[in-house]
């Protein structure tokens, strides 16, 4: 099976398309959660994320639409980072559902523990989510996951990527892409930014689990994001949700530009969407216009660099990332598939 | 335990609180505020329609809603929806994405609806007792007509002709516009009470104004003169004008012995029209005109029909003299300017006859009547910005002022000219509401849309293209309408997508509710402009903040 953007959508509106986040011209059970004047608003206004916060809005998304699929009995624990650090200065909270804070690389482990004691007091209605940033996730609380994963604990982990330590100053992560400017990898010398071929893909360490569920997503999708979220909440056991949310702080991009650069990323083929179930890779989400690399660079500071003719080889580099991705993930749609 | 501990968690000494104690909307530097911007048709359309205003309607499939919407500007659609040359769809953005919505077709769709179900027009609640009287029943006569009668004033429209619909029904032919259609439309108006006195030729305005107690007179007689050009020969008969050759063809006189062989004379659409018409009577037509087919003045998708159905098409030619066989042709060439100008190399074209389409003219004779009133060095009459004449009282518009000579201009110039004469009753001024900015395609976000080819009209096979004056455009179905209309951008006005609602950070958007739209929550919105940008439509600007 493959999902291209709008195949589980019967309905073509050819104004609205079917990439907005409603319609009027459809039944509210249509629209996506975010559509909805019920939908949870997980995090409220408030909260103290940068203007145009990609992670704040993915949060939401994804809270949102879990609370929806679990009739809203669920529970969050929180790793350290900006996420916790926006929402909760203490003694304010902007979340709006059973919230525990834990510590930067543990949060694995508490929504394992939540999920426990769940099951000792027989309480399988409620549901647990665990969250993070990428430092606390696939760095920091890389073993703590990993044993969260490989017991299979009744936990929904979701990774807010945003590609770099935000919160502590932006320091490089092991989801920084190559050559991209942090505070740890300055553009400086032959090489400036992060080294070329660093970093892991953390949902495919997930998929070597071979738990139920792992699948990316990004925050200028939301109909294959709810889709996702919705499909993790259906299984029992380990799920593990990436979302791709970009930073404009960290990345030099402009904030009324976070949607567009989450675009571009995918349409690149820097970002892969796919979903994958018992280690097997089930879906990928087509690439619908596609975009030169050069288009999802050129609106981020942190890229600035490698159009200098000196970096040409970290340009192609990055462009090479683009084509693994579209061939290794199958991203561009057949001819009968695209629309 | 003490009571304060059970009403504080645990190791908790402040107060707890939610986080909207805390007014982000202080870190704002730019406002996002909701516009109504002028979606493109709207501001091509000569008639002043609000095409993105019925459209949203007919998307729904409240298409009695759409046509009244529709009418409220245009009380034609369903002759514009095949008449009009649609400068709407030239100026539609979905062009830039694939092809421009198929405006006219929609515009069909919902006038047919209107005429085979029988919707009446709205008309005026309060009579204002003001009587107008209106001279032409053409497009812009009905036009003034029909707006007059909805805006309360009594109207009577003098028609010097047989029928109304004016060049409606003696300029454009059957096969282009139905006249069955055209009754329906006119039909629809006097039933709002508009009388209609036809064969009633007014020459003295002034003395009509007194004796009928008119307040006030809308002037709309058209432009019916052919202009002629001197052709020496032995045998003038054979030469005729388009304008009453297309008049005959309607009147149902004795059709003109034009014979088999028929050489039109000029560029235009008239000239078009009448090839057309002539090869629909078994002749076979010949066009011939001085410059090139780029700069004939006929609109390319006409001489392509007349091309597809067998019309000849003679570029940069004259015809100099008449002789026994047909016509003595000079070949032309154009010169750095464009210009056409003489080669000295002649042709003879074997021809019956010859149908003059060069132009018409005003009729000046009416004009006698009203002192200070005159043709102008380009032989049309002069209004003002209100569509008034130099004569107190008399207003006139369609093709006998200064404009583009279509339908549609017509029909612009009957609203303006009656909002103009109502103000002018009341002892007002009309002042139109300022235009807003222009949804430029560079303000939509068209990720958003999805990809859909337009919608084609059903074209009638050639033979009876040729040979019968049967509609040579179908229209669409319910079906294919409605997807046409859903493939409208809705440039620059809102459309209830939720995309603003949804992709707030900050939970800063209020939905209102179906047909309420959003509002924005300043309290918290931090300015970060995310809705402006991902705002499919361009319905949201960003504004600095005043301090």
């Amino acid at each position: 099976m493959t999902r291209t953007p709008d195949s589980e959508q019967r309905v073509k509106f050819y104004q609205t398309g079917t990439f907005t986040v409603g319609n009027r011209l459809l039944d509210d059970a249509q629209r996506t959660v975010q559509a909805s004047v019920e939908r949870a608003n997980s995090i409220d206004s408030g909260h103290r994320a940068c203007q145009g916060c990609g992670e704040a809005l993915g949060a939401r998304y994804v809270v949102d639409a879990a609370l929806r699929a679990a009739g809203d009995k669920l529970i969050a624990a929180n790793a350290t980072g900006c996420l916790e650090v926006f929402t909760t200065p203490y003694p304010e909270s902007a979340w709006r559902l059973p919230w525990i804070h834990s510590l930067f690389g543990n949060a694995p482990a508490v929504g394992a523990g939540i999920a426990a004691a769940l099951r000792a007091r027989g309480r399988e209605d409620v549901r647990v989510l665990a969250q993070g940033g990428d430092g606390g996730t696939t760095d920091i609380g890389m073993g703590c996951l990993s044993g969260m994963f490989e017991r299979n604990d009744d936990v929904l982990y979701v990774c807010y990527n945003n590609q770099a330590y935000m919160n502590t100053g932006v320091q490089r992560s092991s989801q920084t892409p190559p050559a991209a400017r942090t505070a740890t990898t300055t553009v400086a010398g032959s090489e400036p930014g992060n080294e070329l071929n660093s970093g892991k893909s953390v949902p495919l360490i997930a998929m070597a689990h071979g738990i139920p569920y792992v699948a990316t997503a990004s925050v200028h999708d939301l109909h294959d994001l709810e889709l996702k979220v919705v499909r993790a909440m259906e299984f029992r056991g380990a799920r593990y949700l990436e979302v791709f949310v970009p930073c404009p702080l960290g990345w030099g991009s402009r904030p009324a530009d976070t949607i567009r650069v989450a675009r571009l990323a995918t349409q690149s083929g820097m970002f892969p969407l796919f979903e994958a179930e018992y280690g097997e890779i089930t879906a990928s989400t087509k690439i619908r216009a596609r975009a030169p690399v050069e288009d999802y660079l050129e609106l981020q500071r942190r890229f600035a660099h490698v159009f200098k003719p000196e970096n040409a080889h970290q340009l192609e580099a990055l462009r090479q990332v683009a084509e693994r991705n579209i061939r290794r993930f199958d991203l561009l749609a057949d001819a009968e598939d695209s629309l | 335990m003490s009571n304060e501990s059970t009403t504080k968690p645990f190791a908790v000494t402040l107060e707890v609180g939610g986080s909207l104690l805390n007014k982000t909307g202080s870190w704002r530097s730019e406002r996002p505020v909701y516009v109504d911007r002028l979606p493109p048709c709207n501001n091509a359309c000569p008639a002043g329609e609000d095409i993105q205003g019925w459209l949203y309607r007919a998307e729904e499939g409240d298409y009695r809603g759409a046509w009244e919407s529709l009418i409220a500007h245009n009380p034609l659609p369903a002759i514009m929806g095949r008449a009009c040359y649609h400068p709407c769809q030239d100026a539609c953005n979905r062009a830039q994405l694939d092809q421009a919505v198929n405006i006219h077709a929609v515009e069909r769709f919902l006038g047919d609806l209107a005429l085979s179900e029988n919707w009446p027009a709205p008309v005026g609640a309060s009579t204002s007792g003001k009587r107008v009287l209106v001279i032409g029943a053409g497009p812009s006569g009905l036009s003034a007509a029909y707006h007059l009668a909805r805006l309360g004033h009594q109207v009577e429209i003098h028609e010097a002709g047989p029928l109304p619909g004016g060049m409606m029904r003696f300029g454009i032919p059957r096969y282009r516009l139905p006249r069955e259609v055209v009754d329906g439309e006119v039909q629809r108006i006097v039933d709002m009470g508009v009388k209609l006195e036809l064969g009633s030729r007014v020459d003295d305005i002034p003395a009509l104004l007194e004796s009928g107690g008119f307040d006030a007179c809308f002037v709309a007689i058209g432009a019916h003169v052919a202009k002629r050009v001197e052709i020496p020969g032995p045998d003038v008969a054979r030469i005729v004008d388009a304008v009453s050759f297309l008049h005959d063809m309607e009147t149902g006189d004795a059709p003109l012995q034009l014979g088999r062989r028929v050489v039109v004379y000029g560029g235009g659409n008239t000239a078009v029209d009448v090839a057309r018409t002539a090869k629909r009577l078994g002749a076979d037509p010949v066009i011939v005109y001085r410059r090139s087919r780029e700069q004939m003045p006929a609109h390319d998708f006409e001489i392509d029909e007349a091309l597809e159905e067998g019309v000849v098409v003679n570029w940069l030619r004259t015809i100099t003299a008449a002789d026994e066989q047909g016509f003595k042709i000079e070949k032309m060439t154009l010169d750095e300017n464009g210009w056409p100008q003489p080669t000295g190399e002649y042709e003879t074209i074997e021809a019956d006859s010859l149908v003059l389409a060069l132009g018409q003219n005003v009729d000046q004779g009416i004009l006698t009547s009203l002192p200070g009133v005159a043709l102008n060095r380009d032989g049309v009459v002069e209004v003002g910005g209100d569509m008034a004449t130099a004569y107190p009282g008399v207003f006139a518009g369609g093709d006998m002022v200064p404009a583009e000579r279509t339908v549609t201009v017509a029909v612009g110039h009957g609203k303006k000219a009656a909002r103009n004469i109502d103000a002018w009753l009341r002892g007002q001024t009309y002042s139109p509401p300022p235009k807003p900015e222009v949804a430029d395609y560079e303000m939509l976000n068209t990720w958003y849309y999805t990809d859909a080819a337009q919608k084609v009209q059903p074209v009638l096979d050639a033979a009876r293209r040729t040979a019968t004056f049967d509609e040579v455009h179908t229209g669409l179905d319910a079906g294919n309408a409605l997807f046409e209309a859903r493939r409208c951008l809705s440039c620059g006005n809102c459309f209830e997508c939720d995309n603003c609602y949804g992709i707030c950070p900050d939970n800063a958007i209020i939905k209102l509710g179906q047909g309420q739209r959003f509002e924005f929550k300043y309290d918290y919105c931090k300015g970060c402009g995310m809705c402006a940008a991902e705002c499919p439509c361009g319905a949201i600007l960003m504004t600095p903040e005043s301090t």
